[in-house]
């Protein structure tokens, strides 16, 4: 008993540790007085807040769970202790930098940062303020622990849900203003800044009871569909969804449309990429050399500028969807001995070599060099160009769904089995008769085509294209959305894209922490779901089998 | 002169310095069960992947009913008929049952990127066949109703069933086994030894197999070769090769080769049932 409670204390210190040290970490890199000015209910707390208790939260969550048959009264204490052993290391900060200067080294440690996470209290009483609202949060974390799994949504949902709508107010007050009844209630909802108190109440009431609801029914109600109620939810849902994206750019508007495209062009990308990594588990880390080849091969095409061709966008699509793919086959022949690590370093070096000769002196009079190719000319349908944001991403959807459905049709065929039998184990699926040669190729070349479709699209709608457009980050975020929407999935793509491409533009303070969001994302992602945010069906069941195995 | 299916002709192959296998001649019958043992790392294994491609012997000729093998990619072999398993099992883990089978009929099928995206009525026949024939497949080797399970959550000796369910599914005229009862009960090796059986009785196929259980080789072999040190020290029936000197030396060294010559034959004597025919 004494051993275990004392294991039992190590890990409440550990937690409540790491939840300080988190706390302390984004703090310090200045997220949580960036996201201070984003407001989830107005005039009431900030994503900064979030970003304050949240961690200490969570891992006085784990906590409290980890203590088996544990009293109600000695959950919540364990949660509440972690949570404010984990405040006291916030107020270790405070003191520190009221006694220091820290800003001398660390840039963001501002009076700002200290005055938020003293939750405006000056300083004698305010340096206990911290390890309250960690005693709070970490109580509220333990509470957490209490409730039943089954209800646990019910807690949980609503508020996650308030807080999206929080941090995407201005998407939805800019999409649903002018729609009536609609834009009522948006109006209702949200303030200025943020939700007003009034509609995060309604969500938290509506959410709340329509997640109790569907946790109370569970059980009573057999979840089991026939397969003809199956089938008409899919073909509703899948009328729906085109409907909506249809209009989208319509309700949209101008700005979050090129958000939109810039999203769709990763999706396009990230469906060829998953044919290559996903299905075929050939790692690529050079397929921005593809979105390249498109691009530049659509500018050499059609800008007068250069002065070859001036082709019509689609006369010239063929060419470069040819020549990307030729691309693809070509870094595909000298890799194809390679496996796992020595591909991507091979595969990242090709990515890069694309990017230096296209941007080369040396190939100036063909390519434009570093000053690229302007006057790139845009799609014509009839007497319409294409050239809003409103219009190209149409195009853009179009060459998803194509791209969808091209992979949706190949992973379930003789070639998608292949690709996956190379995947699973090169040397046996040669032994049964595979052509690993050609399977790989088609595999490269397939992926090379999505990706080239992309670069044409992206050349058009600027009408220009740099090199500089083209470097390692690309391919690294087309990798990182795969990841993280689900290896394999087609779904999963969209969700990454969204996530990675859609969010950050969505919240301009993002930007700045892109990459340590994307780093953390990618780490939490392979500890607690590695299956991705949207797994494909085999492998979340693939998962849940093992770990139960 | 008699037909056979496999023939190697002084076949070597080096790693470094190492002879793995050395000026090795074997000949496999038409319609035979022919077994290969061998102490560990007698070549055993190392055979079968000169024959399937996968390695390139140095020296010697692999025929295929008289057709040169050498040179060939292991895919090219499994499309002349050979087809084989392996000593760890290697499925596709993470494939169903069935999908491991429809990769095994890869090279019957035709389907290539386009018709897999248009999917023409002929693709869609030829799909349809497939899936019948790998139910059919599995039914015969006892995994009926199996098909939708990943290949990795198969109990351990269903997934030896599905590999070689696998390597039945290229229509090979010959088929190599590398331990097919590796790691099983008596009574999984009891029916896998029926099985093989009828793999041979009922469908009409060559076996070459390296087994380590001496009661499954003797029972089930017509003829058996011996491999030590990369070299074949011995072939025959049962009967004569457990008899063999050379043989019981290799297996438990020099020195007490009568006693244990006497050993294995009071061993074996009650199970000394005639090969089959």
């Amino acid at each position: 008993m004494t051993t275990q409670s004392s294991d039992g204390w190590k890990q409440i210190v550990r937690n409540g540790l790491i939840g300080g040290a988190i706390v302390v970490l984004l703090s310090l890199v200045g997220m949580v007085v960036a996201f201070g000015q984003r407001y989830i209910v107005s005039g009431l707390f900030t994503m900064g807040h979030v970003l304050m208790l949240a961690p200490l939260l969570l891992l006085a969550y784990t906590t409290a769970r980890r203590a088996d048959g544990a009293s109600v009264g000695s959950r919540l204490w364990l949660g509440g202790v972690s949570g404010l052993i984990g405040g006291a290391v916030v107020a270790v900060l405070v003191l520190i930098g009221h006694v220091v200067n820290l800003r001398a080294v660390l840039v963001s440690a501002s009076p700002d940062l200290y005055q938020m996470l003293r939750f405006g209290v000056p300083l004698p009483l305010g340096a206990l303020i911290p390890p309250l609202a960690g005693l709070l949060a970490g109580v509220a974390g333990g509470a957490l622990a209490l409730i039943p799994p089954r209800y646990r949504n019910v807690a949980l949902q609503p508020i996650l849900i308030l807080l999206l709508l929080g941090l995407l107010r201005d998407l939805l007050v800019t999409m649903m203003l002018n729609w009536g009844v609609v834009g009522y209630l948006f109006r209702w909802m949200f303030a200025a800044a943020g939700m007003s108190v009034i509609g995060a109440i309604f969500v938290l009431v509506v959410f709340g009871g329509l997640a109790f609801w569907r946790a109370w029914r569970t059980p009573a109600v057999q979840r089991q569909r026939s397969p003809r109620q199956q089938m008409v939810i899919r073909v509703v849902s899948i009328v729906v969804i085109i409907v909506v994206l249809v209009f989208l750019p319509r309700i949209l508007g101008t700005f979050f449309s090129e958000i939109l495209d810039n999203v769709g062009l990763f999706v396009l990308m990230g469906l060829g990429l998953n044919i290559v990594v996903g299905l075929a588990g050939l790692l690529d880390m050079g397929y921005v050399a593809f979105y390249a080849i498109g691009a530049y091969v659509m500018g050499v095409l059609t800008s007068p500028e250069l002065g070859f061709f001036s082709l019509p966008y689609w006369l010239a699509l063929p060419v470069a969807l040819v020549g990307a793919m030729l691309a693809g086959v070509l870094l595909g022949l000298p890799v194809l001995k390679m496996r796992g690590d020595y591909l991507a370093i091979v595969t990242l070096g090709f990515g890069e070599i694309v990017r230096l000769v296209v941007g080369s002196d040396w190939l100036r009079p063909f390519l434009g060099g570093s000053q690229g190719i302007q006057l790139i000319a845009q799609p014509r349908i009839g007497p319409i160009l294409l050239n809003t944001q409103q219009e190209l991403y149409y195009l853009i959807l179009i060459g998803c769904l194509l791209a969808a459905f091209i992979a949706w049709r190949l992973k379930d065929s003789r070639v998608g089995r292949a690709w996956m039998a190379v995947r699973e184990d090169e040397d046996v699926a040669q032994a049964m008769g595979i052509n690993t040669v050609t399977t790989k190729l088609m595999a490269f070349a397939m992926g090379a085509l999505f990706a080239g479709l992309s670069g044409t699209i992206f050349a058009a709608k600027l009408q220009s294209t740099y090199p500089h457009s083209f470097n390692v980050l690309v391919s690294i975020n087309v990798l990182s959305l795969v990841i993280i929407g689900g290896m394999g999935s087609m779904p999963g793509v969209v969700v990454g894209a969204l996530v990675l491409m859609g969010l950050p533009e969505l919240l301009r303070e993002f930007a700045e922490f892109r990459y340590l969001v994307y780093g953390a994302l990618l780490v939490v992602m392979m500890l607690i779901r590695p299956e991705g945010l949207w797994p494909e069906a085999r492998r979340k069941l693939e998962l849940r089998e093992a770990r139960e195995a | 002169m008699t037909t056979y299916v496999l023939e190697t002709n002084k076949v070597t192959k080096r790693f470094g310095g190492l002879e793995a296998l050395k000026e090795v001649d074997l000949q496999v019958r038409e319609g035979a069960i022919h077994s290969i043992i061998g102490p560990n790392g007698a070549g055993k294994t190392t055979f079968f992947n000169c024959v399937t491609g996968f390695y390139q012997p140095e020296e010697g000729d692999i025929l295929l009913r008289g057709r040169l093998l050498n040179g060939l990619s292991p895919d090219r072999v499994t499309r002349l008929g050979i087809a084989r398993t392996y000593q760890n099992i290697r499925l596709f883990k993470n494939m169903t049952a069935v999908e491991n089978i429809l990769v095994g009929m890869h090279c019957h099928l035709k389907t290539g990127l386009v018709g897999g995206i248009v999917r023409p009525p002929r693709t869609m026949r030829e799909e349809k066949e497939a899936v019948e024939e790998a139910v059919r497949l599995l039914r015969f080797m006892g995994l009926e109703g199996m098909g939708d399970m990943m290949a990795m959550n198969l109990p351990y000796g269903l997934q030896r069933r599905l590999e070689i369910a696998r390597a039945l599914a290229s229509k090979p005229t010959l088929l190599l086994l590398d331990e097919p009862t590796a790691g099983m009960n008596p009574k999984e090796t009891q029916d896998m030894v029926a099985l093989i059986r009828r793999l041979r009785d009922e469908l009409g196929i060559t076996i070459l197999l390296i087994e380590h259980q001496m009661r499954v080789v003797m029972s089930i072999s017509e003829l058996i070769t011996v491999l030590d040190y990369g070299a074949k020290i011995c072939e025959g029936p049962p009967a004569a090769v457990q008899c063999d000197a050379k043989v019981i030396e290799a297996y438990l060294g020099k020195g007490s080769v009568q006693d244990a010559l006497q050993a294995v034959a009071a061993q074996s004597a009650p199970s000394a049932s005639p090969p089959a025919s």
